[in-house]
C-alpha cells in the first residue's frame, strides 16, 4: 500500500492505495464520492468521467497513483459555491437531458470540459465530443439541447429545421 | 394542477449533482463482503471435477460456495424452478454461474474466481434455431398455434401469394448500471435486500425460498435503477439471492455488482426470432390469408419466454385486419443465455414481422407501401385475430396527419429523383404504424398497491409498488398525489419501493407502471382526502362534497386554510391520515389455451416516418430524419413522455441497425462489451427529429385518461429498417429481404440480392 495525496473538489485528500487501485475506486470506495459511476469497467461508456487538472478523463482507466498531486474534480464539485446548480447542471434538468441518471455525471463532466475549451460549440461539435459517453435512455436529443442551452444558444430549433 | 405538466424527472437535481444513490452507491456497514460468480466455460456439459483450492486460498477470500454447499436448493427463475442459482452438476450455457466467491473486496472476489479449475464432460450443445428444431428442443412440448378462419384456404384462392423469411436479431439491454444487489442480515433470521430490480416482490419470494424463511422475514428495497428495459425483471434474481445466501452463511452484509463483461455473458437478452410467412393477397395488397411461423430462441431455461412468445403472436396483426390467419410459435431451448423481457416483450418481433410482410407485398405488387398499409388497416370495431374489438383506433387519422406533416409524398418523390441522379448514395423512406396492447397477458399481474401518509405538517409520504428505472414513473405518480390533495410537488416525498410498505406487487413492466400505480395512489389519496373532508365539513357545518383541496389550501364553507393546517386539525380530530390503495385493471380476460379473449385494457398507437441514405459501395448509412406522432392519451407529463418516445425510438433503431450479438460455434458470446457491441452513440440519432404527441384522451378509464408509453415507441424504429430496405430496393428489381440488425454487411448483402 502506498499513500497518495491529491486535491479533490478543492479539498486536499490522501489515502492508502495499491499500485493497481483505479482512480474511480479511490474516489468511490476511498472517499465515498459515489456520483462517479462505473458503467463498463473498460473506458468506453464514459459514466466515470472526471476532470484531472481540468481535462476530462475516464477514471476507470487511470491509476490513483498516476494522478498524485493533481487537481481532481468530480460531479460532486460541479455546483456553484453556494450549492446552487451550475448553468450546465440546470440546463440538463430544464431540458430533460436525463432519465435513469446513471450516465448523467459523466455527461455533465464531459460537457463541462467541452464548454471550457469551446464555449459556443455547434450541434455537430457537441455530438462529436460526447461520442465517448453512452446513454441508453434518452436518445441523446435532450442531452445535446442541454449542452447547447448551457452555452447560451437558442435551442428551440435543434433537430427541427430541415437540412 | 400538476397533471399534464412537463415537470423534470423527480431526481433530476440529484442526478446532475451526483447525489442520486444507485444500489452500489449505498454505504453498507464495515465488514461488508463482496461477491463474484465463477462462470461455466462450456455451453453444455457435466462437471466432473471442481478444484476450488486456489480460489479458497486467494487473498481476501472468506468463503466459496457451490450448489452442494447450499442448505436448500436456491432457484432464481421467475416461476418454473428451472434455474438453480449455481449449476447443480450440469452446465447449460457459457457464462452460467457455477460457484460463488465471497471476499473482502470486489477485486479480490474477481481475481479469485479466475483461479478455479473446473473439468467438464462436454455434451453436444444446441446453439442455433436450426439445431434446436432438428433436435426437437421445444419448451411446452411443441409449437403453440393460434388461428382465425382458414388461412390455408384463403391463401390457396388468393390472386397472389407472397412468401419469405426473415431473421430478427436479439438485443442486449445495456442498462448503464449493471446488475447489482446487497443483503444485510437482520435479527431473527430476517434479511434486508437492496436490489436494482423491476420486481422487488419476486426477489422477496426467491430470497425467502432460498433462505427457508417466510416472505415476512425478507424486505426488498429499490429506490432507483440505472436503466432496466426489462433486463431487471427476472435477471436481478440471481445476484440478490446470491447476496442473501452468502449473508446468511457468513452473518455479514454482502454485495455484488456484475462487471459489464460478466453481465453480458450471464444475463438473457431480447429473443432473436426467425419468421416465415406466406400471405395470400388481392390486387390492392389486402391480406386475405396469412400463415406465420415464429422460431424463437429462448436459451437454456424457460424464464419469461412463454409470455414473450405469446405477445409476439398477439402482435402479429399490428394495425392490420387479418381475416384468416394461422400463427405457429416454436419456443426453442438452446444452450445460450436465457432470453428474457426486453422493452416490448415479444411485441416488437411480432410487429416487425407483419410490417415486413406488408412491405414485401407492396414490393411484389409495385405499390407504395403506405397504400398497402392503408388497405389493410383495421376499421373501427373490427376484432383482432384473438377476438378483441379494436376501438378508439386512432391510426388512420394519425397516419393521415403524419403523412401531411412529414411531407411523405413530397419526400418520396424527392428521394426517387435523388436516386435517379446519384449512382452511389441512395435514399429510402418508410412510414410504419404501431398498435400495442396494454396490460399483462397474465391477468392476475394487473394489480397494484400504494401507501400514502399525510403528516401533521401537511407533508405527504408517497409509496407504491412500481419501480423507477429512469422512465419518470415516480414523478408521474407524485403528480397524481399532488393533484388529489391540491398541493405542490414539494409537499410530496417519493420513497423507495419497499416490499414492507406495499406487498405482492407486479413487476414494473408491460408499460403498466403509471397506469397501475397511478390508480392505486389515487385510491389511497382519495380515501384520506375523503376522511379529511368529512371531518372538516363537520367542524364547519358544511357538506363534505363541497370541501375543495386546491393550490395548497383547503376551503370548507367560509373557512380557507393552508393544507398543513387542515392536516393538523384532522390529526387533532383523530382522523386516520394514512391509507393503502389498491387497483386492478377492469375488463380484461384471456384464455391462453384457446388464444381468445380481451387481454388488453386498451391499445396505444404511434406512427413514424424515417428517411435514410445508404452508401451502396460500403453498405454504411445514416438516418437523415425521423418524424413521429405518438399517442399517450392525455399525457400525464409531456416532457417525460416525449423523452420515452425519443429514447425508445433510438433504442429500437439500435436493435435494428448496429446492435449485433454474435456467438461462436462453441456458444461463446463474442460481443460482450461496448467495444464489440454497438449501441447508438450521440451522433447516431436522426439529424432531424420531430416528435409530436397525439393529444386525444384515452377512452378507457385510465389515470388522467393517459396511455402507457414505455414500450410502444421502440417499435416506431421499424420505419428505419424499412427505409433502409426501400433504399436498397432502389438498386435492383428483386426484393431486398433485409434482415435485422441491418448492419452495413447485411445492407451490402441485400444490395447484391436486389441487383439479382
Amino acid at each position: 500500500m502506498t499513500k497518495v495525496t491529491m486535491t479533490v473538489n478543492g479539498r486536499p485528500v490522501s489515502g492508502e492505495v495499491e499500485g493497481r487501485t483505479l482512480l474511480v475506486q479511490f474516489l468511490r470506495e476511498g472517499l465515498g464520492l459515489t456520483g462517479t459511476h462505473v458503467g463498463c469497467d473498460t473506458a468506453q461508456c464514459g459514466a466515470c468521467v472526471v476532470h484531472v487538472n481540468g481535462a476530462a478523463m475516464k477514471s476507470c482507466n487511470v491509476l490513483a497513483l498516476d494522478v498524485a498531486g493533481a487537481e481532481v474534480r468530480t460531479i460532486e464539485g460541479m455546483a456553484n459555491p453556494d450549492g446552487s446548480l451550475s448553468g450546465l447542471q440546470q440546463a440538463f434538468q430544464d431540458h430533460h437531458g436525463l432519465q435513469c441518471g446513471f450516465c448523467t455525471p459523466g455527461m455533465v463532466m464531459s460537457a463541462a470540459a467541452l464548454l471550457a475549451e469551446n464555449p459556443r460549440p455547434t450541434e455537430a461539435e457537441v455530438r462529436h465530443y460526447l461520442e465517448g459517453n453512452l446513454c441508453r435512455c434518452t436518445g441523446y436529443h435532450n442531452i445535446v439541447k442541454a449542452v447547447l442551452a448551457a452555452s447560451g444558444q437558442d435551442v428551440s430549433g435543434v433537430g427541427i429545421a430541415a437540412e | 394542477m400538476s397533471l399534464g405538466t412537463a415537470l423534470p424527472h423527480d431526481s433530476a437535481t440529484l442526478h446532475v449533482t451526483g447525489q442520486a444513490r444507485y444500489t452500489d452507491d449505498i454505504p453498507l456497514p464495515a465488514g461488508t463482503l463482496h461477491l463474484c460468480f465463477g462462470l461455466s466455460a462450456v455451453a453444455h456439459g457435466v462437471i466432473t471435477e471442481m478444484d476450488l483450492s486456489a480460489v479458497r486460498a486467494a487473498p481476501g477470500v472468506v468463503d466459496v460456495i457451490t450448489a452442494a454447499d447450499l442448505a436448500r436448493p436456491a432457484d432464481t427463475s421467475p416461476g418454473w424452478h428451472d434455474e438453480p442459482l449455481l449449476a447443480d452438476g450440469t452446465v447449460h450455457h457459457v457464462g452460467q454461474p457455477v460457484f460463488l466467491v465471497v471476499a473482502d473486496s470486489h477485486r479480490a472476489a474477481q481475481r479469485a474466481a479466475r483461479l478455479a479449475r473446473v473439468t467438464y464432460d462436454e455434451r453436444p450443445a444446441i446453439l442455433t434455431l436450426d439445431q434446436a428444431l432438428a433436435a426437437g428442443s421445444h419448451f411446452e412440448g411443441g409449437p403453440i398455434v393460434w388461428s382465425r378462419g382458414d388461412a390455408a384456404a384463403a391463401i390457396a384462392s388468393a390472386p397472389r401469394v407472397v412468401e419469405g423469411a426473415m431473421e430478427i436479431g436479439g438485443q442486449e439491454h445495456f442498462y448503464l448500471e449493471g446488475q447489482a444487489a446487497a443483503a444485510i442480515p437482520d435479527e431473527a433470521g430476517g434479511m434486508h435486500v437492496i436490489a436494482s430490480t423491476q420486481h422487488p416482490s419476486e426477489i422477496q419470494e426467491k430470497v425467502a425460498e432460498a433462505l427457508g424463511v417466510p416472505m415476512h422475514s425478507v424486505r426488498v428495497e429499490c429506490r432507483r435503477m440505472g436503466g432496466g428495459f426489462g433486463g431487471k425483471e427476472s435477471q436481478g434474481n440471481g445476484p440478490a439471492v446470491a447476496c442473501a445466501v452468502a449473508a446468511q452463511r457468513t452473518g455479514r452484509p454482502c454485495r455484488i455488482r456484475y462487471d459489464r463483461d460478466d453481465d453480458f455473458v450471464i444475463t438473457g437478452k431480447r429473443h432473436d426470432f426467425r419468421i416465415r410467412y406466406r400471405a395470400g393477397v388481392d390486387a390492392a395488397g389486402r391480406i386475405l390469408g396469412l400463415q406465420m411461423v415464429h422460431h424463437v430462441r429462448c436459451g437454456w431455461s424457460r424464464d419469461l419466454s412463454t409470455p414473450v412468445a405469446d405477445r409476439a403472436m398477439l402482435h402479429t396483426d399490428n394495425a392490420y385486419f387479418l381475416p384468416n390467419v394461422r400463427i405457429e410459435s416454436h419456443r426453442l431451448r438452446t444452450n445460450t443465455q436465457s432470453n428474457t423481457a426486453f422493452r416490448g416483450f415479444g411485441g416488437p418481433q411480432g410487429v416487425l414481422a407483419i410490417e415486413r410482410v406488408v412491405d414485401h407485398i407492396a414490393h411484389a405488387l409495385g405499390r407504395d407501401p403506405l397504400a398497402v398499409r392503408r388497405a389493410n388497416l383495421y376499421a373501427e370495431g373490427q376484432t383482432t385475430h384473438y377476438g378483441q374489438p379494436v376501438t378508439q383506433f386512432a391510426l388512420p387519422r394519425m397516419i393521415d396527419r403524419l403523412e401531411r406533416t412529414a411531407d411523405y409524398a413530397g419526400r418520396r418523390a424527392a428521394a426517387a429523383a435523388w436516386n435517379a441522379a446519384n449512382p452511389v448514395l441512395k435514399r429510402g423512406l418508410a412510414l410504419t404504424p404501431v398498435k400495442f396492447g396494454i396490460s399483462f397477458t397474465l391477468t392476475h399481474m394487473n394489480q397494484a398497491g400504494a401507501l400514502v401518509h399525510v403528516y401533521r405538517d401537511g407533508s405527504i409520504h408517497l409509496n407504491h409498488g412500481g419501480t423507477e428505472m429512469g422512465q419518470g414513473l415516480f414523478q408521474k405518480v407524485a403528480q397524481v398525489a399532488a393533484a388529489e390533495f391540491g398541493v405542490g410537488l414539494g409537499a410530496v416525498r417519493i420513497t423507495a419501493t419497499d416490499t414492507a410498505k406495499v406487498p405482492n406487487t407486479a413487476p414494473t413492466a408491460a408499460s403498466s407502471g403509471s397506469d397501475l400505480n397511478g390508480m392505486a395512489v389515487q385510491a389511497a389519496c382519495a380515501a384520506i382526502r375523503g376522511r379529511m373532508a368529512e371531518h372538516l365539513a363537520a367542524l364547519h357545518q358544511a357538506d363534505p362534497a363541497s370541501v375543495v383541496f386546491a393550490e395548497g389550501r383547503v376551503r370548507v364553507g367560509a373557512a380557507d386554510m393552508p393544507f398543513a393546517e387542515a392536516a393538523e386539525r384532522c390529526w387533532r380530530g383523530r382522523v386516520g391520515l394514512s391509507a393503502a390503495g389498491h387497483y386492478k385493471t377492469p375488463d380484461i380476460s384471456w384464455d391462453r389455451a384457446a388464444g381468445r379473449g380481451r387481454p388488453f385494457f386498451y391499445f396505444a398507437h404511434g406512427a413514424a416516418v424515417a428517411e435514410v441514405v445508404i452508401d451502396t459501395l460500403t453498405g454504411e448509412y445514416r438516418i437523415l430524419r425521423a418524424d413521429i406522432l405518438h399517442d399517450c392519451g392525455a399525457s400525464l407529463n409531456p416532457a417525460i413522455d416525449i423523452g420515452q418516445i425519443e429514447g425508445g425510438f433510438v433504442q429500437g433503431a439500435g436493435w435494428l441497425t448496429t446492435e449485433e450479438l454474435v456467438w461462436d460455434d462453441r456458444g461463446r458470446l463474442r460481443t460482450h462489451a461496448p467495444a464489440t457491441y454497438k449501441i447508438p452513440a450521440c451522433s447516431d440519432r436522426p439529424r432531424v427529429f420531430n416528435v409530436t404527441l397525439w393529444d386525444e384522451p384515452n377512452a378507457a378509464a385510465t389515470i388522467g385518461r393517459s396511455k402507457a408509453v414505455g414500450e410502444p415507441p421502440l417499435m416506431l424504429a421499424n420505419a428505419v429498417l424499412l427505409a433502409l430496405s426501400d433504399a436498397v430496393a432502389a438498386c435492383g428489381a428483386a426484393y431486398p429481404a433485409l434482415d435485422a440488425p441491418a448492419t452495413p454487411e447485411r445492407v451490402l448483402a441485400a444490395l447484391r440480392r436486389a441487383a439479382g
